[in-house]
């Protein structure tokens, strides 16, 4: 990598290095290192604190009135039994997926690109998980009482779960998901929590990270299980991460609705979940690497290379609107052939076709290698497309059930403030996490980044003469 | 400090420190040549070479792990078909009480959880950790082994192991320091 000097013009971005030049293990430590170990807190961390910490209390306030009054604040209701809070459900489990796909994946694809910025895209995925969790456990109205019906606990009349229905299903997937994203993050942090052990000036810091880093102390033996462990959580994590958004999608595929009763949803889900997840990691990693200076980790081959992600997820996303809109035709059932119209000219029309637009239109852009190398640009169209994936599920969900089977029931949805209060709430929930972990938390994995360096390599045995 | 007397003195080993990766795969190797057996390496990476030259096998953490996820599908299995079909066995529409296709995407993923918490767990368990306290912190240039530094330990109770000796011996392999490691 090291004869890659030069590749600095967006014109040979390709062979951009994964790591620039001219570093050793020292300096990439000490670059990582000295974020959480500064003493003095950033003023723009402190500004962006603010604001997502604002938001973080909205969601309280909206949470809050929830419990006290009950479901009915929100807007939905029959026919649109299921909005906003499996709109946004779906959305931040979506969202998720990149971290686990850049951690796991990857490393069984042996893609270097991903070292830096796994860990930060790992905390993106357990904060997305956490931020979807509120909703189904917040539209049950008593969430206290949401054990006997998602956990399988036999109620008071000795009843279980219905262990046939999808929705217990994705109990199991996503809690599945929550905790080995958990535990597969926190088992990265370790070697490296152990550095901020050791670089720690105050007593303070010093405890804390050697209460986190349990010890650790690099020795072979203690490499050898570690890296074994590594790879089993990646070989487990991969037909996991495929699993979960395969079973958020049988939540719709298995009922008999026009507009969700499919066989494509599975991958088209999948796919349109790394999509987001990878737009969600641009939004976040490029103000991240101006703001810390981290550009010599997260190099323009990582964005290039993201970029590439979403374009290829993209097209398979908008594979999936192409096929729907043919089933509806092909079917030759009228109630398909009804949702498909309905989708494209009836009273949601305007967000089917933002839809297309965004996730079919403005997607091409990104075959440009001079809008991938443009980080303003790449920045909007990210936030475009996390925005164009919030609209599929809300065009999914809502247009699907708003013309009912019988035009007697047939109704609008119309989102409340506390609809509204509750999604930008989670948001809040999302930076503030976010925030907290790039202050306290080593954000790009020190001792992954040092063994891409040429002085990790080792002569080969048979070379190693003296 | 420890340098009188070194039987008298709780002694865990004599440490080299070295500049490179590779300075400490070849002082490794030749302390395994020399018939030192009970060494250890540290290192601020995983390297691959440093276990097979040493230790010479691999950990068992595979087996634990495929024992974790046969358990796991077990008990997701097991749970939904007692539940199902002995415990509260419903009639809905007739359909049948097993109806284990359903219940494969559940024991999919409690296969999955507990794969993934046996390797974790059993990796710390078998590294034994948490472990508050271990000699090698003593030595204060050790802070070095999780940044730039890598370091070889010969321990005291290696049959070989003779305080002056090895310090020579270590000395002799290129290392840029090398320190007694009080127990």
């Amino acid at each position: 990598m090291a004869n890659n000097v030069h590749a600095q013009s967006t014109a040979t971005a390709v062979l951009d290095p994964v790591i620039a030049p001219g570093h050793d293990f020292e300096t990439v430590t000490e670059a990582v290192a000295q974020i959480p170990l500064a003493r003095r807190t950033p003023l723009g961390w402190v500004f962006g604190f603010l604001i997502a910490f604002a938001l973080l209390m909205g969601l309280q306030l909206a949470l809050g009135n929830l419990l006290l009054t009950g479901i009915g604040i929100w807007g939905n209701n029959v026919p649109v039994g299921w909005a906003f809070d499996i709109i946004n459900f779906v959305w931040w489990i979506g969202i998720g997926h990149a971290g686990t796909l850049i951690s796991a994946i990857l490393l069984l694809f042996k893609q270097q690109w991903r070292m830096s910025i796994s860990r930060f895209a790992e905390a993106m995925t357990i904060f997305a998980v956490a931020c979807a969790a509120i909703f189904p456990i917040f539209h049950t109205g008593r969430p206290w009482l949401a054990a006997y019906w998602l956990f399988p606990y036999p109620n008071t009349m000795g009843l279980w779960p219905q262990f046939r229905s999808p929705l217990i299903w994705d109990v199991f997937a996503v809690s599945t998901y929550a905790t080995v994203s958990v535990v597969f993050w926190y088992v990265g942090l370790v070697p490296d929590l152990a550095t901020m052990r050791d670089r720690a000036i105050s007593t303070f810091k010093k405890r804390v990270f050697g209460v986190l880093s349990l010890g650790w102390r690099g020795s072979a033996r203690h490499w050898h299980r570690y890296e074994v462990a590594s790879l089993i959580l990646a070989g487990i994590s991969t037909p996991l991460v495929l699993s979960v958004h395969t079973v958020v999608s049988f939540d719709f595929a298995v009922s008999v609705l026009p507009g969700w009763h499919a066989t494509i949803f599975p991958p088209y889900f999948v796919a349109g979940a790394i999509y987001s997840g990878f737009a969600m990691v641009l939004s976040l990693a490029i103000p991240i690497r101006a703001a810390y200076r981290l550009e010599d980790f997260i190099t323009m081959r990582h964005i290039d290379n993201m970029a590439k992600v979403m374009l290829a997820t993209g097209l398979m996303v908008g594979y999936g609107y192409v096929m729907e809109a043919f089933f509806g035709w092909y079917s030759a059932n009228q109630y398909e052939r009804f949702m498909i119209w309905n989708r494209m000219t009836g009273p949601y029309a305007w967000s089917y076709w933002t839809l297309i637009s965004v996730n079919i239109g403005m997607v091409q852009l990104l075959w440009f290698q001079a809008v991938r190398q443009n980080l303003k640009l790449l920045f909007v169209v990210s936030l475009f497309v996390n925005f164009g994936m919030w609209l599929e599920r809300f065009v999914i969900i809502v247009t699907s059930l708003h013309r009912d089977f019988l035009p007697s029931s047939w109704g609008m949805y119309y989102p409340t403030r506390w609809d509204l209060l509750t999604y930008f709430g989670t948001i809040g929930l999302f930076l503030t996490l976010f925030f907290l972990f790039m202050r306290f938390v080593p954000m790009i994995s020190m001792f992954e980044v040092r063994t891409l360096l040429p002085q990790a390599k080792v002569k080969p045995e048979h070379h190693g003469g003296h | 400090m420890a340098h009188a007397a070194p039987h008298e003195n709780p002694l865990y080993g004599v440490m080299a420190e070295f500049d490179s990766v590779q300075a400490l795969v070849d002082g490794s190797k030749r302390a395994v040549a020399a018939g030192f057996t009970r060494m250890e390496a540290y290192s601020p990476i995983p390297v691959e070479e440093l276990n097979d030259i040493i230790h010479k096998k691999r950990t068992k953490l595979s087996t634990l792990t495929l024992m974790g996820g046969l358990t796991g599908m077990a008990t997701g299995f097991g749970l939904q078909y007692w539940a199902s079909a002995i415990e509260y066995p419903m009639n809905v529409g007739g359909r049948p009480y097993a109806t284990w296709t359903a219940f494969v995407i559940p024991s999919y993923e409690l296969t999955i959880l507990f794969s993934a918490l046996t390797a974790a767990i059993g990796m710390f368990a078998l590294n034994g950790l948490p472990q508050p306290y271990h000699p090698v912190f003593n030595v204060e240039r050790f802070s070095m082994a999780s940044s730039d530094k890598f370091f070889l330990v010969i321990e005291a109770h290696d049959p070989m192991f003779d305080h002056g000796a090895t310090t020579r011996f270590l000395q002799e392999q290129g290392a840029k320091g090398v320190y007694d490691v009080a127990a």
